[in-house]
C-alpha cells in the first residue's frame, strides 16, 4: 500500500471533478476525520487515516482492500472509476439524471438510458459531462456520461441515448467480484 | 257387550299372535336392513308409521267386519246397543279411543315394540363399539417385534418401502418411550437403538456413524425430530442494513414489489422474514443498492452476542463472505476499524464486494492464516469474532451433501483446527481494553460436541479466560457432560440453537472474556501447571526487570509490581497451594533483590 504520486493524484482528481465539480474539496478536507488516498496494486482506495495506520501492519501480499475502492489505473495511466465509488459520487454529484421505473431494470442490465426512460435531468448539463443516475425513489443506480446537453435532450427522439452507461449497481451481480481486487 | 268382548278378546289374542309373527318378521327385517335404516332415519319412521297404518287398517277392517256381522241381525241401525254408527270409519284416532282394552293394548304394543326395537339396535351398536375398542387396545398393546439378523438379511433381497421403514422407526420410538413394558423380552436396548440408527440413516440418507453420533447426543425421539427438520428448508431471512435504510422503509419498498414479509423476532430489530416473493430477493434494486443482506437468523446471533461498540478495534477471523462483518460495521455505525480475515482468496473477493455494496467504510480485508494472527497482532483487538470453519452439521437443510460427505474423522480434524484458531484469537485479544476488557465470541454452525464444547473447554484449560453470558436469552444451554467427558460448569452459559426447536440453523455461540495474558488459568490446582507457570513467570519477570530498568532510566512510569504480583509465583515452592498466593506478595521482591 503506498500513497499516490503527483501524476496519479492529478489524473484522479481530474476524473473526479468531471462528476463532482468543486465538491472534490469536501473529499480532501473532511470535517470529521482526515481521509487519504492509497494505492494497492493499481487500485485507488479512499480511507480514513486511523484505518490506514492499522492496515500498515498487514503484510502486502495478504492485504486485499482498505476502506472504499474508487477505481483503478489502467496500464496506460488513465483512471477508470468503479461502481464502488458510487456512494461518494452520489453525495457530491453535480449533474443528476432520474430514470423512470420502467427503464430502471434496463439500465441495471447495462444498457444506455434512452429518452423514453428519462424522467428528470439537472439543468445546464453540458454534453459528455459525468452524470449520476438515480431511480425515482432517489436511490443511486450508477453513473455515466451525458450523451447530449439538457437542451438537446428535450428535442431528442424517444429512442435516442440520453446517458451513456458507464457503471451500474447491477454489476454486483454480474460477476464484478473478480474485478474488485 | 260381554260376548263381544270375549270374542273380541279371543280375536285380540289371535291378533296378538299374528302381531307377534309380524314382529318376528319385522325383527329379521330390522336386522338385515340395519344399515339402510341408519342412513334413512326419516324413511324408517315412515316405515313404522306405514306399518302402523297397515296394521290399524287391518284392525279396522276386522272390527268393521265384526260390527257388520253383529249389528245386522239385532235391530234398528241407530240404538245404544248398536254403537257402530258412532264410529267414523276413516278416523283412526277415534278408533283407538273407541277400542278400549285389547285394541289399545295392541297399539301400545306397537309403540312398545318400536321402542324395544330401537333399544335393541342401540345395544347392538354399543356392543360393536366395545368389541372395536378391545380390538384396538389389543393392537396397541401388541408388542412390536424387532427384526432379527436373519430377517434383516432377508430384507436386503427385497425392496423395503420408505413408509415401512418409517413405521418401523415410529414403532421403535414407541418401544423406547416405555421400554420396560413394551420391549421384547430377549432383546436389549442397544439392539433397538442400533436398528433405529440404521433405519434413520437409510430413510434420510445419512452416514450411519453420523446417525449414531446424533443418537448419543440427542436421544431417540429428538434425533428423529432433528433429522426431519434438517430435511426441510429454513425460512429466508434478510437483515436491514441500517447504514443505508430503515427497516420500515425497506419493508414498505419490498411490499410494493409484491414481497410478503414479517418482522423476524422480538430479539432482532433489523431482521425480516420473507414469506413469499415473486422477485428473486438477491436481485432487487434495494439489494443492489445495499439496503439489505441475505443472512440467516442464526448468523445474527454471534454478532449480537459480541455487541461491538463504535470506535473499537474488531477482528473477524473467518469473515467471508462478509455477512457478519457487515453486521459488525452496522452496529459500530461505520466508526472504528474492522479487520476481516479469511484464508481463502476467492471467498474474500465476495467479502470485498459485499462491503462495497453495503456501504461499509471501515473494513480492512486480508488473507492471513488465522492461526498466525495471535503472533501478528498480539494484544491488539478490543473484540474478536471467530465464526470457525466447521463441518456444517447444523446447516444440513442448506447443504444435504453434508449427510454423506462428513465423517467423524472430518469432525475431529475440524476440532483440531478450531482449537488452534481459538487460542490464536485469545492471544490477539487486548484484555486491558477500556471498553470491553477483551471479549470474543466463538461460534460454529455445527451441533457436534467435538467442535463446540470440547474446543471451548480446551481453551479454558490453556488460557486465562472465563466464559460469560451470551445475553441471548433464547437457545438451549451447552452440554456440561457427554458420555465419559466432563466439561467446565461455566459451559452452561454457552448457547445452542437447533432447527427442530428454534426453526433456525443449528448453531453454537460462546462468549469468552480474557482475564490476563497468562498461558494457564489460575484456578487450576495441579502442580504441573504451577510449575509451568513459575517457569514462564520467571521469564516474564526477567523481561519486566529489564524493561523496568530501561523505563526507569528513561524516566517513564514503571510497571507496578502489585499488578503482576499474582503472576510472580516463582518464589513459592511447587507444593504450596495457590490459595495462599496473595499472602506471599511481599516475598518475591526480597528474593528478586537478592537474586538480581
Amino acid at each position: 500500500m503506498r500513497p499516490l504520486t503527483e501524476d496519479e493524484t492529478r489524473t484522479l482528481f481530474v476524473k473526479l471533478t468531471e462528476y463532482m465539480g468543486k465538491s472534490i474539496e469536501k473529499m480532501i478536507n473532511r470535517s470529521d476525520e482526515r481521509h487519504c488516498f492509497r494505492l494497492i496494486k493499481d487500485r485507488v482506495y479512499y480511507v480514513s487515516e486511523s484505518i490506514m495506520k492499522t492496515a500498515n501492519s498487514v503484510r502486502r501480499e495478504d492485504l486485499l482492500h482498505v476502506g472504499v475502492c474508487l477505481g483503478k489505473f489502467t496500464k496506460s495511466g488513465k483512471f477508470r472509476l468503479h461502481i464502488t465509488a458510487l456512494e461518494y459520487l452520489s453525495q457530491h454529484a453535480k449533474y443528476k439524471v432520474w430514470v423512470k421505473p420502467s427503464s430502471e431494470m434496463s439500465f441495471l442490465y447495462g444498457n444506455h438510458v434512452i429518452k423514453s426512460g428519462l424522467a428528470r435531468m439537472t439543468e445546464n448539463t453540458p454534453q459528455y459531462a459525468g452524470v449520476v443516475v438515480y431511480s425515482m425513489s432517489d436511490i443511486p443506480l450508477g453513473f455515466g456520461v451525458a450523451a447530449q446537453s439538457t437542451e438537446h435532450c428535450q428535442t431528442l427522439e424517444p429512442s435516442g441515448n440520453v446517458v451513456l452507461h458507464q457503471s451500474d449497481i447491477g454489476e454486483y451481480l454480474r460477476g464484478v467480484e473478480d474485478d474488485m481486487c | 257387550m260381554g260376548r263381544r268382548s270375549k270374542s273380541s278378546r279371543s280375536k285380540a289374542k289371535a291378533k296378538k299372535q299374528s302381531l307377534e309373527e309380524l314382529e318376528l318378521h319385522s325383527m329379521s327385517e330390522n336386522e338385515s336392513n340395519e344399515e339402510e335404516k341408519i342412513v334413512e332415519t326419516g324413511g324408517k319412521e315412515k316405515g313404522i308409521s306405514e306399518r302402523k297404518e297397515h296394521e290399524k287398517k287391518d284392525d279396522e277392517s276386522e272390527d268393521e267386519n265384526e260390527c257388520t256381522i253383529e249389528t245386522n241381525p239385532k235391530g234398528p241401525l241407530f240404538s245404544d246397543e248398536n254403537t257402530a254408527w258412532l264410529r267414523p270409519t276413516k278416523n283412526k284416532i277415534l278408533d283407538l279411543d273407541e277400542d278400549d282394552g285389547d285394541d289399545i293394548n295392541e297399539k301400545e304394543l306397537e309403540v312398545e315394540r318400536q321402542s324395544r326395537l330401537i333399544d335393541m339396535e342401540m345395544k347392538a351398536e354399543k356392543e360393536e363399539a366395545k368389541a372395536e375398542m378391545s380390538r384396538t387396545i389389543a393392537q396397541e398393546t401388541e408388542i412390536f417385534h424387532l427384526p432379527t439378523m436373519e430377517e434383516l438379511e432377508n430384507e436386503e433381497n427385497r425392496v423395503v418401502s420408505p413408509s415401512e421403514i418409517r413405521s418401523r422407526i415410529e414403532s421403535i420410538l414407541e418401544v423406547l418411550a416405555d421400554f420396560k413394558s413394551r420391549r421384547e423380552q430377549d432383546r436389549s436396548r442397544s439392539e433397538y437403538i442400533h436398528q433405529l440408527a440404521s433405519d434413520l440413516s437409510e430413510l434420510y440418507g445419512y452416514l450411519p456413524e453420523l446417525m449414531e453420533y446424533f443418537l448419543s447426543m440427542f436421544g431417540a425421539s429428538e434425533t428423529y425430530e432433528f433429522v426431519d427438520a434438517s430435511d426441510r428448508p429454513r425460512p429466508l431471512i434478510i437483515r436491514t442494513n441500517t447504514l443505508k435504510a430503515r427497516r420500515k422503509d425497506l419493508a414498505t419498498a419490498l411490499m410494493k414489489r409484491g414481497v410478503s414479509l414479517d418482522p423476524l423476532a422480538n430479539w432482532s430489530k433489523v431482521g425480516l422474514k420473507i414469506i413469499e416473493s415473486p422477485v428473486p430477493m438477491g436481485a432487487t434494486p434495494e439489494y443492489l443498492s445495499g439496503h439489505y443482506m441475505l443472512q440467516s437468523a442464526a448468523s445474527m446471533c454471534p454478532v449480537l452476542a459480541l455487541n461491538p461498540q463504535p470506535n473499537e478495534k474488531v477482528l473477524d477471523m473467518s469473515a467471508a463472505p462478509g455477512g457478519k462483518t457487515s453486521y459488525l460495521a452496522q452496529l459500530m455505525r461505520n466508526k472504528g476499524v474492522i479487520i476481516a480475515n479469511d484464508l481463502k482468496l476467492d471467498r474474500q473477493k465476495a467479502t470485498v464486494a459485499n462491503m462495497h455494496r453495503l456501504g461499509v467504510k471501515i473494513v480492512i480485508t486480508c488473507t492471513h492464516d488465522g492461526r498466525k494472527l495471535g503472533k501478528k497482532f498480539p494484544h491488539t483487538f478490543d473484540r474478536i469474532l471467530l465464526d470457525a470453519p466447521c463441518s456444517g452439521l447444523g446447516v444440513i437443510s442448506r447443504d444435504p451433501s453434508v449427510k454423506v460427505q462428513r465423517t467423524i474423522m472430518d469432525v475431529k480434524k475440524n476440532s483440531h483446527l478450531q482449537k488452534e484458531l481459538l487460542l490464536a484469537a485469545i492471544d490477539a485479544l487486548n484484555h486491558k481494553s477500556k471498553k470491553s476488557g477483551g471479549v470474543m465470541v466463538y461460534s460454529t454452525c455445527s451441533v457436534s460436541i467435538f467442535e463446540n464444547e470440547e474446543v471451548v473447554n480446551y481453551a479454558l484449560q490453556k488460557r486465562d479466560i472465563k466464559i460469560i453470558s451470551t445475553t441471548l436469552d433464547f437457545g438451549k444451554p451447552g452440554f456440561i457432560r457427554y458420555k465419559e467427558k466432563r466439561f467446565h460448569p461455566s459451559l452452561a452459559l454457552t448457547r445452542r440453537f437447533y432447527p427442530h426447536v428454534h426453526n433456525m440453523d443449528g448453531f453454537f455461540v460462546a462468549k469468552i472474556q480474557k482475564l490476563s495474558d497468562g498461558k494457564t488459568k489460575h484456578s487450576l490446582e495441579s502442580t504441573k501447571h504451577i510449575e509451568q507457570d513459575i517457569e514462564e513467570k520467571m521469564k516474564d519477570s526477567k523481561e519486566k526487570d529489564r524493561k523496568r530498568k530501561v523505563d526507569a532510566s528513561a524516566g517513564k512510569e514503571t510497571l507496578k509490581p502489585n499488578k503482576n504480583a499474582k503472576n510472580d509465583h516463582f518464589s513459592i515452592p511447587p507444593s504450596f497451594p495457590k490459595k495462599k498466593s496473595n499472602a506471599k506478595v511481599t516475598k518475591p521482591r526480597r528474593y528478586k533483590n537478592s537474586g538480581s
